[in-house]
């Protein structure tokens, strides 16, 4: 047994427990978080992703949070709790991990309400790691060693590359289920990527990269028919999980849309460029600041590399961070970083230059920041941009679906209006 | 209007028409959250048949029947099916049959008739919908999640008036005067709607002053900056038929082109049936589909729960169990000796009790108020007095409740009490060791825990959690059942539906979600108990394990409770067995009555006798108080023609009475003064800067004042806000959930450019001041940083070359001065060595600032000490000091007698480094650092203000109650929004001193 050992009240994750314990990951971005996992497994650690979809862990949330706090924490929490609860774990066994972003919104308390929630639902003596950038909790058991942090990049790439190749396949494949089929190959054979003992080997990672793309590119498709593009945005987590936005993406694609979701990288470029940000506006170590511009340049000379990759391949590569920053001049400041911030609002005018100016934008009910860069910007967004086509939808534990099917549908009804327009005029 | 059926051409005719045509009939259905409307039209797109229905509580029957009837009409001939409608989606899916959704619909509908429409207003059962045309250039809006269910609203408000929405309608027409009613959602204008029943306000007025609230969330929620004007088309149901509610619209938004079609309430169909292009179909073909569908979800509901009981037997058990906590009845005619009267004038019931020196029930009563209580009490008192024999003299009358002064007042009884203590005295009655009660009426919920004999802690719902019981009675009545019918058929459940539980207007939803996937009223009946028990478990009283926080011996109470469904969903959900007392529903009238038994003087009671209850005379009259500038509407209950009872009014002065306690400290009003200082009234210098009085601003003005002074420019603030200020500026707010300090700021813009200003500064500050150096951080929250970014997206009609927000942090002197010199330079050109001066001196005033407010705290917190009065600590934000936001609540406060406190003007006296969230904000570190400073003050209590929307209160909110209870002291909550219902804060006022001692 794993000693308890406590630090400023708080339960540490000790190397012992490191041996003995299995981690909990919530899942938030289906593309990336297996990954994640992998690359954690990989390391020696125990991890296991929650893929628990029943809506019962909802009540398990509601139960043990405060019921106006934004549903991501609430899904979370009820996640996990559910997941001792239900599945059989012995919960002297389990840890759990969680994101901790820093900033003004209230995301960055997530893991305050999880420790609460555990507590009052018996389960105190389960230590809870922070995954941050910021340095804000440390574990002497879990640390982020510059191997894990290079493997952590890899699969960031990883995800947002399948994500991109998937989402604009599967619209247009002609044997139903081939993309899904490729998709979960292409996961085993990056499950023995990541037991790879060497670290920088830029090589290896290319070498795979390009794998992907090809097996990707030898399903057959028939683009004939052109689908309308259908982005989704919004706060991260009912952005990309499933479990958040109700199945947002399988929604979209029955519809009949082809779905783009922005890449989950730029959202943490974005998250250490605003520190660089407030480092320079409002004070802080220089230090600091050069190392996350140095980060962020490194990034992105290796995004660039696989943008050209698909670029090759005829696949819609997206833009690059600069670029996307660039966006969001004369209509809002890139000193709105809380939360999603500007990007949030970048990523809009990005996706209406690439064609999809239907959009999807996801919010918590009540969700701060997006009162702000999201609801907030609608406006300039329809002026300079006439044709956008975007549609709020709040996701909350209470909320019904029919509501926001049927906003979905009126957004998606107009991008196939917009489409129709649009190859009348080009056959005139 | 159940069904209206209309053929607009007879059978004959119709054959006649079709005989040349080859090409199929038309038919468009929409299928909305309340109701069902098919049309069908021809080759000309002219229509032939159009029906309308409300499907209650199935949609595929009434469709079924829908259908058959169109079938006698027009026969077995094939014809083109176009669904739409929010309750169609899904079948129409199902069903893979043609779909168009219905904003599209009505878009095709309207540009059928008209060229020239601008815009177009649909309202419907759950949706609200605008539909602006520029050129090609449609854009349509649908409504927030909170904003949902205009035409349920209606429906539930009406029967809160005792009407039904033809009533309504006639109503609103006689009306003198509009009431401001909250129009953020149907909860919260029926939470204002309550206690204006309750102080006797006209019926004529509330029901205008629904529609206008209907009108206010309609532009704020869906004009997001888009000004509704031009030729300007209504449809769907309550437009249609509700011309008091198109006038509200027309008068509010000052239109002159109006466009109303014939058939309003079908079209939409009409627009369906125009885009109807799928291959025909006859009608039992679709049938057979609907049949199909009907059965396939009947299989496959997903959201479903356990039953509330597995078998006859629990049912039985359960029965039994709870025959148990009687109260002895005996015949009032023959009884001799003394009697005690409790009146509970509640916010949707009037409860009387009279009980025996035995503490037997003589007589009872139980009745809706039906809009006027004083006219309920009044025929109750005939009714008892009639019952009554010779033998029996009341000795003394007690009242409680919302009403409990009106009562007081109008019928001459000798006391009144605070709810909460009289149902601890009826709980006491019958668990002399009760842990905990709760109460669920119609409109709140109340629960407070005892310990050692004392209640130690008062929860009272806050405004998202009203309204649960009397919304599940006005359900069952929309369904044309009685309320204990319905609770019979939860009980008979198999498979309970999960509703939701965040508050009425989503269970609203949910349900109209579970009819469309053709869930039965049974389950329906029990989903909603749960969602009930849920909302009051999870919302209100925030508990995760009953038992281990408030112990087991626990009594519940209150009317909603005699629903056996929901008493037993409660049992279920928190695996305790309660004790529902017989007069569960009748508990504060009881309590009152113990408590007149208690305080009796052996004299007769001054109660109001049966021959003056025969001449008693009542009347309303409105008036609005000017002593200050809360401008309290005012009601004037008259009675008897010369005795007057005023109500509506925040403090003593309204109801004409002279003030005694002036001089007790009001941290509140001295603070709001003081800022409202920092402007140059004589404008000596040439330039001027308009300051807008919002956020964070009424922390950081002193600073900007100073600065500014310095630089030789003129500080103008925008002034103090009201509700007019608010509308002013309501139809440029993008989102309809944020804080209703966020949605003043547009009104506050909007005035200071009417102001002579050169130019309006806002700035943007992500940062505060390091206040604590143990804070983790010291940020302000998004919507406070960022808020100016909203306005200039915005407001956009307004010169924004004029708005300057820059963003900036008062942390670092140098980092400031360069970006004020950036930015001042065309408009104001400065030496960056000004700048630094202006800058210091900021800075300095600021301090001085703070310094005067802490000097005037301790002053506050000494002087409550010294006079042994009750102290109260106001914690909120700073804005806070907003009369229009905190609704007068410090005057309140002051009214009891009690010194007021802010948060910013005693955490400096406390330093509370160790909290169990991530402290990053600075304004909350002084909520966690006063919390701690309690219990070190006898007679002193926190009360935390919150405002509706507030996501970062949910962690504080938390914290600070954790904090508190630490060192055994009391947590109390008020939630604030545009307008707050007083009555419910006064109770919980009342509640809380009650339990502090003091003077």
């Amino acid at each position: 047994m794993a000693e308890l050992v406590y630090h400023d009240n708080r339960l540490l994750f000790t190397e012992e427990m490191r041996q003995e314990y299995t981690i909990l990951v919530p899942q938030m971005a289906p593309y990336h978080f297996t990954y994640f996992v992998d690359a954690f497994t990989s390391e020696g650690y125990k991890a296991e992703l929650l893929t628990t979809d029943d809506y019962e862990l909802i009540h398990e949330g509601m139960k043990y949070s405060h019921n106006d706090i934004c549903v991501p924490a609430m899904l979370v929490i009820g996640q996990f709790i559910d997941a001792i609860k239900k599945q059989g774990l012995n919960a002297k066994k389990v840890a759990l991990v969680i994101t901790q972003t820093g900033g003004g919104c209230r995301a960055s308390n997530y893991i305050a309400l999880l420790r609460k929630a555990l507590e009052k639902a018996g389960y105190s003596e389960v230590p809870v790691i922070s995954l941050n950038a910021g340095g804000l909790e440390k574990n002497p058991g879990f640390r982020v060693t510059p191997r894990v942090l290079h493997k952590l990049h890899d699969a960031m790439l990883f995800g947002d590359l399948i994500m991109t190749l998937v989402n604009q396949t599967r619209p247009y494949e002609v044997n139903l289920g081939e993309t899904n089929a490729v998709k979960a190959d292409i996961d085993k054979a990056l499950q023995g990527y990541f037991k790879h003992r060497r670290l920088f080997s830029w090589k290896r990672h290319k070498k795979m990269s390009q794998k992907i793309i090809e097996r990707f590119s030898e399903i057959s498709v028939d683009r004939s028919t052109p689908k309308p593009k259908v982005g989704i945005v919004g706060e991260i987590y009912v952005k990309y999980s499933p479990l958040g936005n109700n199945h947002l993406e399988t929604t979209l694609e029955k519809e009949g849309c082809e779905v783009i979701t922005p890449p989950l990288y730029d959202f943490f470029i974005y998250s250490f460029d605003s520190r660089a940000y407030d480092i320079k506006m409002y004070g802080g170590s220089k230090k600091e600041w050069l190392v996350l511009k140095l980060a962020i340049w490194y990034i992105e000379v290796r995004r660039q590399k696989l943008r050209k990759m698909l670029e090759k391949a005829h696949y819609a590569p997206g833009i690059s961070y600069k670029k996307i920053r660039s966006l969001v001049d004369g209509i809002i400041d890139v000193g709105t970083h809380i939360g999603e911030g500007w990007l949030l609002t970048a990523e809009m005018i990005d996706l209406i230059h690439h064609g999809a100016p239907n959009i999807v934008c996801t919010q918590p009910f009540g969700c701060l920041p997006n009162h702000i860069a999201g609801k907030g910007m609608f406006k300039k967004l329809k002026k300079h941009y006439p044709e956008s086509n975007i549609v709020a939808i709040d996701y909350d534990t209470s909320a019904s679906k029919i509501n926001q099917l049927n906003r979905i549908n009126l957004m998606v009804s107009n991008a196939f209006r917009q489409l129709e327009e649009k190859n009348h005029e080009r056959k005139v | 209007m159940e069904i209206s059926c209309k053929l607009l051409y007879n059978k004959l005719e119709i054959q006649d028409k079709l005989g040349d045509s080859m090409e199929p009939l038309r038919v468009g259905i929409d299928i909305g959250s309340t109701t069902i409307k098919v049309v069908v039209i021809d080759q000309q797109n002219k229509s032939l048949y159009q029906s309308y229905k409300r499907h209650l509580s199935s949609v595929s029957r009434s469709l079924k029947q829908l259908l058959e009837d169109l079938k006698s009409a027009l026969g077995h001939q094939p014809m083109r099916f176009n669904f739409t409608g929010s309750a169609g989606l899904r079948l129409a899916k199902a069903m893979r049959a043609q779909f168009t959704q219905e904003v599209i619909s009505a878009t095709k509908g309207l540009r059928h008739y008209v060229e020239d429409i601008d815009v177009c207003i649909e309202l419907g059962g759950e949706d609200a919908k605008i539909i602006f045309f520029d050129g090609l250039n449609i854009e349509q809006r649908m409504n927030g999640t909170c904003a949902g269910g205009t035409g349920a609203f209606i429906d539930q408000m009406a029967s809160l008036l005792d009407t039904d929405a033809a009533g309504l309608n006639a109503m609103a027409a006689k009306h003198t005067q509009l009431y401001d009613i909250a129009s953020r959602c149907g909860v919260f204008a029926k939470t204002d709607i309550q206690p204006l029943l309750n102080q006797g306000a006209n019926k004529e007025d509330i029901a205008a002053s629904i529609y206008q609230a209907i009108v206010n969330q309609t532009i704020a929620g869906l004009s997001q900056g888009r000004k509704i004007r031009g030729k300007v088309a209504f449809l769907g149901g309550p437009l249609t038929f509700s011309s008091e509610l198109r006038k509200r619209f027309i008068d509010f938004l000052k239109l002159t082109d109006v466009f109303i079609p014939e058939h309003g309430e079908v079209f939409v169909a009409f627009g369906a049936a125009l885009e109807a292009k799928a291959a025909p179909q006859t009608i039992d073909e679709v049938l057979k589909k609907i049949l199909e569908y009907r059965k396939q979800y009947k299989d496959s509901l997903r959201k479903t729960m356990p039953p509330l009981f597995e078998s006859d037997e629990e049912y039985q058990a359960f029965i039994a169990r709870h025959r148990r906590a009687e109260v002895k009845r005996i015949p009032a005619k023959t009884y001799v000796g003394n009697a005690y009267l409790g009146i509970d004038a509640g916010s949707t019931t009037t409860k009387l009790l009279l009980i025996s020196e035995d503490n037997e029930i003589l007589y009872d009563y139980y009745a809706h108020n039906r809009g006027n209580p004083v006219r309920v009490v009044r025929e109750a008192l005939i009714e008892m007095y009639q019952t009554l024999g010779e033998g029996v003299q009341i000795c003394q009358a007690y009242s409680t409740g919302y009403g409990e002064n009106l009562i007081k007042h109008g019928f001459n009884l000798d006391g009144s009490e605070v709810e909460t203590i009289c149902h601890y005295e009826a709980a006491k009655y019958f668990n002399p060791d009760v842990s905990f009660v709760i109460d669920i009426g119609g409109q709140d919920m109340k629960c407070f825990k005892v310990e050692n004999g004392v209640i130690t802690s008062i929860v009272l719902n806050e405004a998202c959690s009203s309204g649960c019981g009397s919304f599940i009675e006005t359900f069952a009545e929309s369904l044309g059942h009685p309320i204990e019918r319905f609770a019979q058929m939860a009980i008979e459940s198999k498979r309970p539906v999960d509703l939701g539980s965040r508050c009425t207007v989503f269970m609203n939803s949910s349900v109209k979600q579970a009819q469309s996937e053709a869930a039965s009223s049974k389950d329906i009946s029990a989903g909603l108990a749960m969602s009930v028990v849920k909302n009051a478990l999870y919302k209100v009283i925030r508990a995760h394990d009953v038992k281990e926080e408030y112990g087991s011996e626990i009594l519940v109470q209150g009317g909603t409770f005699q629903n056996d469904a929901i008493l037993r969903a409660f049992e279920k959900e928190t695996n305790i067995e309660v004790t529902r007392p017989s007069i569960a529903g009748l508990m504060g009238a009881f309590g009152a009555a113990l408590l007149a038994k208690k305080h009796h003087r052996n004299q007769p009671s001054t109660l109001l006798k049966t021959h003056e209850l025969q001449q008693f005379n009542y009347q309303t009259k409105r008036a609005t108080c000017h002593q200050c500038l809360n401008l309290c509407a005012l009601t004037i209950n008259i009675f008897n023609d010369h005795q007057r009872f005023i109500s509506g009014n925040r403090c003593e002065k309204g109801a004409g009475i002279k003030v005694s306690y002036e001089d007790v400290p009001n941290l509140y009003l001295y603070k709001y003064d003081k800022i409202m200082t920092y402007e140059h009234q004589d404008r000596p210098y040439a330039k001027t800067v308009g300051l807008p009085l919002v956020m964070n601003m009424y922390e950081n003005v002193p600073f900007w004042y100073a600065f500014f002074d310095t630089l030789k420019v003129n500080v103008v603030l925008s002034g103090r806000s009201n509700k007019n200020l608010y509308e002013r500026g309501q139809d440029t707010i993008p989102s309809d959930t944020i804080c209703y300090p966020a949605k003043l700021v547009h009104g506050h813009i909007e005035a200071l450019f009417e102001k002579d200003i050169d130019f309006i500064f806002y700035p943007n500050m992500p940062f505060n001041f390091v206040e604590k150096s143990y804070a983790n951080n010291h940020y302000n929250c998004p919507v406070v940083a960022h808020y100016p970014e909203v306005v200039e997206a915005n407001m956009d009609h307004l010169d924004m070359a004029r708005f300057f927000q820059p963003y900036l942090s008062l942390n670092d002197q140098n980092r400031f001065v360069n970006t004020m010199h950036k930015l001042l330079k065309d408009v104001l050109p400065t030496s960056k060595s000004q700048l630094r001066k202006a800058f210091k001196r900021g800075v300095e005033e600021y301090y001085a600032f703070r310094k005067d407010i802490q000097t005037y705290g301790e002053f506050a917190l000494e002087y409550g000490q010294t006079h042994q009065l009750n102290s109260i600590v106001l914690a909120g934000r700073p804005y806070h000091v907003d009369p229009e936001i905190n609704h007068g609540i410090p005057k309140m406060i002051r009214s009891l007698n009690v010194v007021v406190l802010s948060e910013d003007a005693i955490n400096h006296l406390v330093d509370t480094p160790s909290v169990n969230v991530l402290n990053q904000w600075t304004y909350h570190t002084r909520l966690y650092d006063v919390a701690k400073l309690i219990k070190s003050y006898p007679n002193m209590s926190l009360v935390q203000l919150v405002s509706f929307g507030c996501g970062l209160d949910a962690i504080t909110s938390d914290e600070v109650k954790r904090l508190l209870e630490e060192d055994r002291q009391l947590y109390t909550q008020i939630k604030i929004d545009e307008i707050s219902n007083l009555g419910a804060v006064n109770i919980r006022l009342r509640s809380l001193l009650s339990t502090m001692g003091g003077r």
